[in-house]
């Protein structure tokens, strides 16, 4: 009998798969014809805010590479934030404004980042590992505050924003927004064809056992520093738009709140899932806009809520939309 | 430098190092015990702050207001460990850290929603605001020499309760095996909750003394409480001795690294960029000696003997 | 006696004041079956954990085909030909039995630094994976995933996936431990299947077991070898019987 080749995941049904689908068509399909909408709506303020969420949307992505499919919890991963912000911001302020130089330079600089926090943190686990990502990620932002030259604490106007040599502008709100959509796109392609590949194999491997991967012949630390730095260039990606978005860059990129946010999104968006994170940070900035709307005192609100997501929900909206596509509960 | 000028920096090392250690102390019992990572730690830091300044001033007095603010903090504690904490014991990490995340959102902005946006302030009384010469020329404030004396005074105390008494005993059983701890009759539920009131009183007067010297706000905690993630992770998780050792150590070359290596560096460099350079490493130097420590000792330098 | 496969020489680990591994020698030679034997708390599970390379001896060596590999990390004996079981079942719960196994083919071929390709459907992978699950007897359970196998089959699957890195050398930690009689003698059947092909080191409390199977065994009780030598022999060693082998455990 020829088995099915189903890989790695837990079987789920045909309907709970369509559920999914469904779910990333409709949200693609949205975030598409969201400048017509904005538009429609005379409310441009949109365009700025899900370009937000899609850049944030990348970070979270990013995150979960590692977080769940390798099983590493970084409560760091905003100082790659940070450090591909930062790269644009410092060589605008120098006059070098080509995207072909600054981006290139963004994500090697992020990547080289990644790879020092990665080599030390990587040698512990567990909690230790928790602490030590924080920890680096404030050494970053006590880093970038004590740079006068670039603002220090008050953080750097970027002036210039990434030039494309006329080729398409970014200072027009509209093609920022589809750089944005389209790196976004590209991101989870990639991160899909990854997942699925040899490497992204072994990497769920070692989260799933580490003892047994090394056991059946993996040297597991090079997959999982290579994974770290993947994904924190992948943030450092995210760090560029968000420099071109705000038009600044300062500290509080790094700082170790947004770290938390970030696993916050890929939770309430699902782990483990490509798809999870992307909605994750959706749900995630919309709520915090609304709540904000509501009252300022919006996270007295946020903090129970995010404690009752913890206690009490199960695969975030990821696995929220699959019980709800999937039979009756 | 002179050598009073060290002396001086030596003692505000000291001092920040008994705040780390408060904080620290409580944070490893915690971990090593429940086996729980409790970010809001530092929100009980600033709770004990905020409570300290309150109960100043509605009795006048900052003592009245310590002493009142320690059972209050403790309090808060121990609902936060009851309707929260007590669920995650048996989660993983990721969500522990995920659900105390959320307990420093609701804290920050809930004592922001009390006492309002504007930092709290807290006069001391007349004979803790003076000075001291501890050696003659040199006045140190007497209330931050206060401080490490109260702190002192508390490790000497945690170090009795937990080898030479009963309950210190119980602490200890339940922290190398929990179903041992059981087995012998020990109530884990209950030992968990004073455990959690420990920390947080620890936590607390951390704060209240911290208050007087820094502006009382909403997440004041923060800062101070990955300082002592860094302090835990150089003692070794779970070990009160080496969350001293660390506290002490991280609080000294913090402060002397701020305080001299600007001047330091002005021996190769010249005057500015000595000094950015210097102030730079100076923030970063705490988090440099984790990264050094962990490269070569993962377990941290002082690891608990059996665990 | 040909050239030794593995050679431990005073292999010793301590933990504090406790001697759970004292100065532990033995040979084994290529093709054998060699049982470690010995109460609970003499020392084996230690012992097979020096050789896997998750625990680090205090003194001794360790030589596997004329090489040092005391200090060798768990995956580089694995990739020298040491496959290992665990005493307490490992498996990748959340895979297919399919792919744990395909996990462990793609360890051993080559680097898995591929990052575009689908792993999945990859008939390098899934063939040799296939004829190791149909040859351990779950070709029908390949698609299931692992963590919905029984005890008995998870036990054979990873059987299944140190078989399939092709080792030199197996080291068995209990592989009967918790398994009810019939699981247990297919076990025992499916080992005795490879005698020959594949050198083994087996610790089990399983006497009926160790009694079918083993070329030679050793005896162990409080972390030091009292006896090595054929089944027949130590069935009739004095020493043996008094230091472990009680009279009714010797069926």
């Amino acid at each position: 009998m020829k088995p099915d080749p189903k890989p790695v995941k837990a079987p789920s049904s045909a309907t709970v798969q369509s559920a999914r689908t469904t779910a990333i068509q409709i949200v693609f399909g949205f975030l598409a014809v969201m400048p017509l909408l904005a538009l429609a709506l005379d409310e441009p303020f949109y365009l700025t805010l899900f370009g937000r969420v899609m850049v944030y949307a990348i970070a979270a992505l990013s995150l979960d590479l590692i977080l769940g499919y390798g099983g590493m919890v970084s409560f760091g991963h905003a100082a790659f934030l940070g450090v591909g912000a930062y790269t644009v911001g410092i060589l605008s302020f120098h006059g070098i404004e080509s995207a072909f130089l600054q981006w290139p330079a963004a994500l090697l600089f992020s990547a080289l980042a990644a790879v020092l926090i990665g080599y030390v943190s990587l040698r512990t686990s567990g909690v230790y590992f928790i602490m030590i990502t924080l920890a680096f990620a404030q050494m970053f932002f006590y880093f970038f505050t004590s740079l006068e030259v670039y603002g220090g604490d008050d953080g750097l106007t970027i002036w210039k924003l990434s030039s494309f040599g006329g080729l398409i502008s970014l200072d027009d709100n509209l093609t920022l927004y589809y750089v944005i959509f389209t790196a976004l796109g590209g991101c989870l392609y990639l991160s899909h064809r990854l997942v699925n590949s040899h490497f992204g194999r072994v990497l769920q491997g070692i989260k799933s056992n580490e003892t047994r991967m090394r056991a059946i012949g993996y040297p597991t630390m090079r997959y999982k520093l290579l994974a770290f730095t993947i994904s924190g260039t992948m943030c450092g990606l995210a760090g560029v738009l968000l420099a071109n978005q705000s038009e600044f860059v300062a500290p509080s990129y790094l700082a170790w709140h947004r770290s938390g946010e970030l696993i916050v999104m890929v939770l309430l968006g699902g782990m483990g899932t490509l798809f999870g994170p992307v909605m994750g940070a959706i749900a995630f900035m919309l709520l915090a806009h609304f709540l904000a709307d509501l009252t300022i005192y919006w996270p007295v609100i946020f903090g129970p809520f995010l404690i009752a997501v913890v206690l009490f929900g199960r695969g975030g909206l990821h696995g929220l939309i699959g019980r709800m596509g999937g039979k009756g509960g | 430098m002179t050598v009073v000028l060290l002396f001086e920096q030596l003692l505000n090392g000291l001092q920040l190092g008994i705040m780390l250690f408060l904080m620290a102390a409580g944070l490893t019992l915690v971990f090593g015990i429940m086996n729980l990572i409790n970010l809001a730690h530092g929100s009980l830091y600033m709770v004990g702050a905020y409570l300290a300044a309150a109960f100043m001033q509605w009795t006048g007095s900052y003592i009245w207001g310590v002493l009142l603010a320690l059972p209050a903090t403790m309090a808060v504690g121990i609902v936060t460990e009851v309707v929260v904490l007590r669920s995650l014991y048996a989660r993983d990490h990721l969500d522990q850290v995920l659900a105390t995340f959320g307990l420093i959102l609701f804290f920050n902005e809930a004592v922001r929603l009390i006492w309002g946006p504007q930092p709290q302030f807290i006069d001391l009384p007349e004979f803790l605001s003076g000075q001291i010469e501890i050696i003659p020329g040199s006045p140190y404030p007497s209330f931050r020499l206060g401080i490490i004396l109260v702190g002192l005074a508390t490790a000497a105390f945690l170090y009795v309760l937990v080898t030479h008494t009963r309950i210190g005993m119980r602490i200890r059983a339940g922290a190398s095996d929990r179903v041992m701890a059981g087995a012998l009759g020990i109530d884990i539920r209950l030992l968990f909750t004073l455990v959690f009131g420990l920390g947080a009183v620890l936590a607390g007067l951390a704060g209240m003394m911290a208050a007087p010297i820094v502006s009382v706000q909403s997440g004041m905690g923060e800062e101070i409480l990955i300082l002592t993630f860094v302090v835990i992770v150089i003692g070794g998780i779970g070990s009160i001795r080496g969350a001293f050792l660390a506290a002490i150590l991280i609080g000294v070359i913090d402060t002397m690294g701020r305080a001299f290596l600007p001047q330091l560096l002005e021996t190769f460099l010249e005057r500015g960029a000595a000094h950015t350079a210097g102030s730079t490493i100076a923030a970063m130097l705490t988090y440099l000696l984790m990264a050094v420590v962990l490269f070569f000792r993962p377990q941290g330098l002082f690891p608990p003997r059996s665990r | 006696m040909a050239e030794p496969l593995l050679r431990i020489d005073g292999l010793t680990k301590r933990f504090g004041g406790l001697i759970a591994c004292d100065a532990v020698s033995l040979d084994i030679a290529p093709g054998e079956i060699h049982a470690v034997i010995g109460p609970n708390g003499a020392g084996k599970t230690t012992l097979v954990a020096q050789l896997g390379g998750a625990l680090r001896p205090d003194e001794g060596s360790v030589v596997f085909e004329g090489r040092d590999i005391t200090r060798a990390t768990p995956e580089e004996r694995s990739r020298r030909g040491i496959a290992r079981s665990f005493q307490i079942t490992s498996v990748f719960a959340g895979f297919s039995a399919l792919d744990n196994v395909a996990l462990a083919v793609q360890a051993h071929a080559g680097h898995s630094f591929r990052f575009w390709r689908s792993v999945a459907g990859d008939a390098e992978l899934e063939d040799p994976a296939l004829a190791a699950l149909e040859r351990i007897g779950l070709g029908d359970r390949a698609g299931d995933p692992a963590g919905d196998l029984s005890h008995g089959e998870r036990r054979q699957l990873e059987l299944a996936m140190a078989l399939v890195t092709e080792p030199r050398l197996l080291l068995l930690d209990e592989p009967t431990a918790g398994m009810g009689r019939e699981d247990s003698d297919r076990m025992i059947a499916l080992l005795d299947a490879l005698k020959g092909e594949r050198t083994m080191l087996l610790v089990e409390h399983d006497m009926d077991a160790v009694f079918a199977l083993a070329d030679r065994i050793t005896v162990m009780t409080y972390g030091k070898v009292i006896a090595t030598d054929t089944p027949a022999a130590i069935r009739a060693n004095e020493a043996v019987r008094a230091a472990y082998l009680g009279t009714d455990e010797v069926a």
